[in-house]
């Protein structure tokens, strides 16, 4: 494809160069990944390759241990709240900024996609001062908050690129045929950025699952997350279960994104 | 307005515009001093080229867009505060605005769904309404699955279905290509009278407005510039905008020289004198625009009669049932000309043309934008 039928010496040494860069930059990418995949079938509780043998040892560790079953439970109530509150604050956002009447758009964009920005730190730092005044730190509540701030961005992204090919007449035809705005954004709008809404429930989700500065600064022990145990277990006792608990939030990070993709590209 | 008679008149208007301006920046204004009275029953066309406010004019009687000042009411209440939604308003859209994820049925049961009425109901009634635009056959299709003229049909069932008080369609069949076009003028015209419906219809397409309409409105830079039913505005046109957008006109520039016995005496440029009845007030001096329609003009066989002098045919444009010449009179202006189609008309040839001066009218020269002038010959 890349080459022509009558491909000339050169050619054939420029596609071989150009193939080889992609691989060396691929390699270096994304290949780190899947390093803990083979390591955490391993038998023995070495990170050394060859690997001594077949094993489901570390999976069962991590899905019968109470520790890491806890630190999964919190990461999956902590990420489905964020999920929902960013999702929601997201497409509302997002709608609100495709009004062409809404005064300073482009300012108000640049607060909201802020989080995208900032370092992590910042934000983590700012979130358990800010909360702890609150009384929001070591709770729920407060972590879920501050993920939706980190979520929301996505959302409003990915909506926003929904509604810009959605057609303000049909809102206004659902007016005129007598809905109510809630009614016509529920059976007429809705419906139609729904690809881009559950593409940004799916970032947010993953952003949440995966996030561990934020949850460092703001969960005490009774919050622990699955990436605060794998943290802590790295610090701690360095055991393999890591490796298949990273396996497991991998595989479940790349399930959602290729869904998001198939939503975004479906419409 | 003394020529808004016809189904315009007397109070029995569905919708009234009492003193509306609109301004979307605060500083022009999109429309101003609008005063208008839909009557009940009637099609009435809001026509003019675009920015001439008359999209507007519908948003604000949709509700979609409110007043900068001034009222509208809808059956002799204020609406000011009314949304959309409480209107009862049907709508027709540029681009059919069907939902396009609900199929036929449900796009036309819409406006019946959110106002609650019982399933039964729907069904029997979506199935009348599609029956109304020949399109039963198709309920459980999506609207993308269709050709633009039966999704402009299907648009149309949704905004009778519901059968609301007034029924408003902005530039329905922009899109449609011409034949389609003449068809669905028809169709929506036949429904009108069938149905009885209300229309107030928004066009830049004045053919469309002449063929469709009981009364039209024409307007010009956010303005009314004249109201009155399609013939009234044909023969009688009051500016010179109205009479170079109805249909065609030959449009030239003039000094009125004299006034007497209900005609004016103007003479053009390059010393040709021409007879013209005065449409508006007209003072011997003063510059006036001289209108004639194409089909006024006739070619004549001897010299001296009114309003006749030679011209030099230029081009010739066959059309089928008749032709179109363009001829330069001696000022150099060319004047189009309609004939029959057996005429014969040889290029470069010298011919007499002549025109009633009943049917050349001449306007007080105020406002000259947006008005097309004859323009010189120019030897390509």
């Amino acid at each position: 494809m890349l080459l022509s039928p009558y491909a000339t010496l050169l050619d054939r040494v420029r596609v071989f160069a150009l193939l080889a860069f992609c691989g060396v930059v691929l390699a270096f990418l994304v290949l780190p990944i899947f390093v803990p995949v083979p390591l955490s079938v391993n038998a023995e509780a070495f990170f050394t390759f060859p690997l001594a043998g077949f094993s489901w040892r570390w999976y069962d560790e991590v899905l019968n241990s109470t520790q890491w079953r806890e630190a999964i439970w919190h990461s999956l109530v902590i990420a489905i709240g964020a999920t929902l509150l960013s999702t929601t604050l997201g497409t509302l956002a997002a709608v609100g900024l495709n009004s062409p009447r809404l005064p300073a758009r482009r300012a108000i964009l640049a607060i909201l996609m802020a989080p995208l920005v900032v370092p992590v730190v910042i934000t983590a730092v700012g979130a358990y001062l800010f909360y702890a005044r609150l009384g929001l730190a070591s709770t729920f509540t407060g972590i879920i908050l501050a993920h939706a701030g980190v979520g929301s961005p996505f959302v409003v992204v990915t909506v926003s690129a929904s509604l810009t090919h959605f057609d303000d007449a049909l809102f206004r035809a659902a007016l005129i045929c007598g809905a109510r705005p809630l009614t016509a954004f529920r059976r007429v709008m809705l419906p139609l950025i729904l690809p881009g809404v559950l593409s940004g429930a799916a970032f947010a989700f993953v952003g949440s699952f995966d996030e561990l500065v934020i949850s460092m600064f703001l969960a005490s022990a009774q919050q622990r997350t699955l990436p605060m145990q794998m943290y802590v277990g790295l610090r701690e006792h360095l055991s393999p279960a890591i490796t298949a608990a990273a396996t497991l939030m991998m595989s479940l990070s790349i399930v959602l994104l290729i869904v998001a993709d198939r939503l975004r590209s479906r419409r | 307005m003394n020529d808004a008679q016809g189904k315009g008149a007397g109070g029995d208007a569905l919708a009234r515009f009492v003193g509306v301006d609109k301004s979307y920046d605060g500083q022009t204004l999109a429309v101003r001093g609008l005063t208008l009275d839909v009557a009940k029953g009637e099609f009435l066309t809001l026509l003019g080229p675009s920015g001439s406010g008359k999209t507007t004019t519908l948003n604000m009687l949709a509700g979609f867009e409110r007043p900068t000042r001034g009222t509208i009411l809808l059956a002799g209440r204020p609406v000011d505060r009314l949304p959309p939604y409480q209107r009862n308003i049907g709508m027709v859209f540029q681009n059919y605005a069907l939902f396009p994820h609900m199929t036929v049925a449900d796009n036309v049961a819409f406006p019946l769904s959110v106002r609650g009425v019982a399933k039964g109901e729907i069904a029997q009634r979506v199935k009348r309404a599609l029956a109304t635009v020949q399109l039963e056959a198709f309920a459980g299709r999506r609207p993308t699955q269709l050709s633009g003229g039966q999704q402009q049909r299907i648009a149309l069932a949704r905004a009778l279905v519901f059968e609301p008080s007034l029924v408003l369609m902005d530039e329905p069949l922009g899109a449609l290509d011409k034949k389609l076009r003449e068809q669905m003028q028809i169709e929506i015209k036949l429904l009108h009278e069938r149905l009885g419906l209300t229309v107030v219809y928004v066009t830049h397409d004045q053919s469309e407005a002449l063929t469709m309409s009981d009364r039209v409105a024409i307007f010009h830079d956010g303005e009314v510039e004249q109201l009155g039913q399609p013939d009234e505005l044909y023969d009688r046109p009051r500016t010179p905008f109205v009479a170079g957008f109805i249909g065609e006109n030959n449009l030239m520039v003039g000094t009125v020289a004299s006034l007497a016995g209900g005609l004016a005496r103007v003479m053009l440029a390059g010393g040709i004198e021409v007879m013209a009845t005065p449409a508006g007030a007209l003072a011997p001096g003063a510059q006036t625009v001289i209108a004639v329609r194409p089909e006024a003009i006739h070619i004549a066989a001897s010299a001296g009669g009114e309003n006749t002098m030679p011209a030099i045919v230029r081009s010739r444009i066959y059309l089928g049932d008749h032709q179109r010449l363009l001829t330069e009179i001696s000022n150099r202006l060319v004047i189009r000309v309609k004939v029959p189609a057996a005429t014969h008309a040889a290029q470069d040839a010298p011919i007499l043309l002549s025109w009633p001066a009943a049917d050349c009218l001449a306007f007080p020269s105020a406002g000259l934008a947006d008005v097309t002038l004859n323009e010189e010959w120019t030897r390509s």
